[in-house]
């Protein structure tokens, strides 16, 4: 090992300083509860569907590949 | 264990209790890494809502603080990703937390700060509880998932990294 590279670890400690004060200054459960009752992203059984006859379809008809994708 | 059982089987209650438990502890980790409070307590509550929604593979027998650290530095390490992505090079590390010592100037301060932000993410994480923090190697390879071995070669490849690019800034370590 280069000899500076034993200072280093001293030196960025010394420069950036460990963090002073890990603690948590306020309970976070209200943002939980928040969180836990936000209704998650739900997708109807008819787009699911809709999905999967697209990609059948790529998958029967591969030429329309390009044309969709002429289109974006 | 009670505990832990009767949140693995989806008991909110336990669950807000094991949030109360360990809220403090996981913050604390985040902290360390990510080096912002405001940051760290999003992704105190991002990591809660991912360990709620794992809760049918949580195994009592492991212990949940463990699990709940592993998930949090996961997410601390995608921040530091998106915020690099985010953030201009010569934004570089965040500031301390704590005052650094006098004895380095400002302009040192700068760029030890500069090379440390231009860290790949893996490395500065590592790095950053290794060196700043003073974690011990194992706790670390557990909250990555690696080895104390792995742990060891980052901070030899963040050290080497660091000299090279202070030495390119005229700081000689």
């Amino acid at each position: 090992m280069n000899p500076s590279d034993e200072r280093v670890p001293d030196l960025v400690k010394r420069a950036l300083g460990p963090v002073a004060d890990a603690g948590l200054k306020r309970d976070l459960w209200p943002r939980m509860r928040a969180r836990l009752d936000r209704p998650a992203i739900h997708m109807p059984w008819w787009d699911w569907a809709l999905v999967a006859a697209i990609i059948l379809g790529f998958i029967l008809f591969p030429a329309a590949i390009p044309a969709v994708l002429y289109q974006f | 264990m009670e505990l832990l059982e009767q949140f693995a089987r989806g008991d909110s209650e336990a669950f807000e209790a094991l949030f109360r438990q360990f809220q403090g502890e996981v913050y604390g980790w985040i902290v360390r890494i990510v080096r912002d409070p405001g940051a760290a307590e999003d992704l105190t509550v991002e990591t809660f809502w991912r360990v709620y929604r794992a809760r049918s593979r949580f195994d009592p027998r492991r212990g949940f603080g463990p699990w709940a650290r592993r998930i949090a530095t996961n997410l601390a390490l995608d921040h530091l990703s998106t915020r690099r992505n985010e953030t201009s090079l010569e934004d570089g590390f965040q500031p301390p937390c704590s005052p650094p010592d006098p004895a380095i100037g400002a302009d040192v301060r700068e760029k030890v700060a500069a090379a440390f932000g231009r860290l790949p993410v893996k490395l500065r994480a590592t790095a950053t509880l290794a060196m700043i923090e003073e974690t011990p190697y194992g706790d670390i390879a557990d909250a990555l998932g690696i080895s104390t071995g792995t742990v060891k070669s980052r901070v030899f490849r963040a050290v080497r990294l660091l000299r090279g690019d202070l030495q390119r800034m005229g700081v000689e370590p």
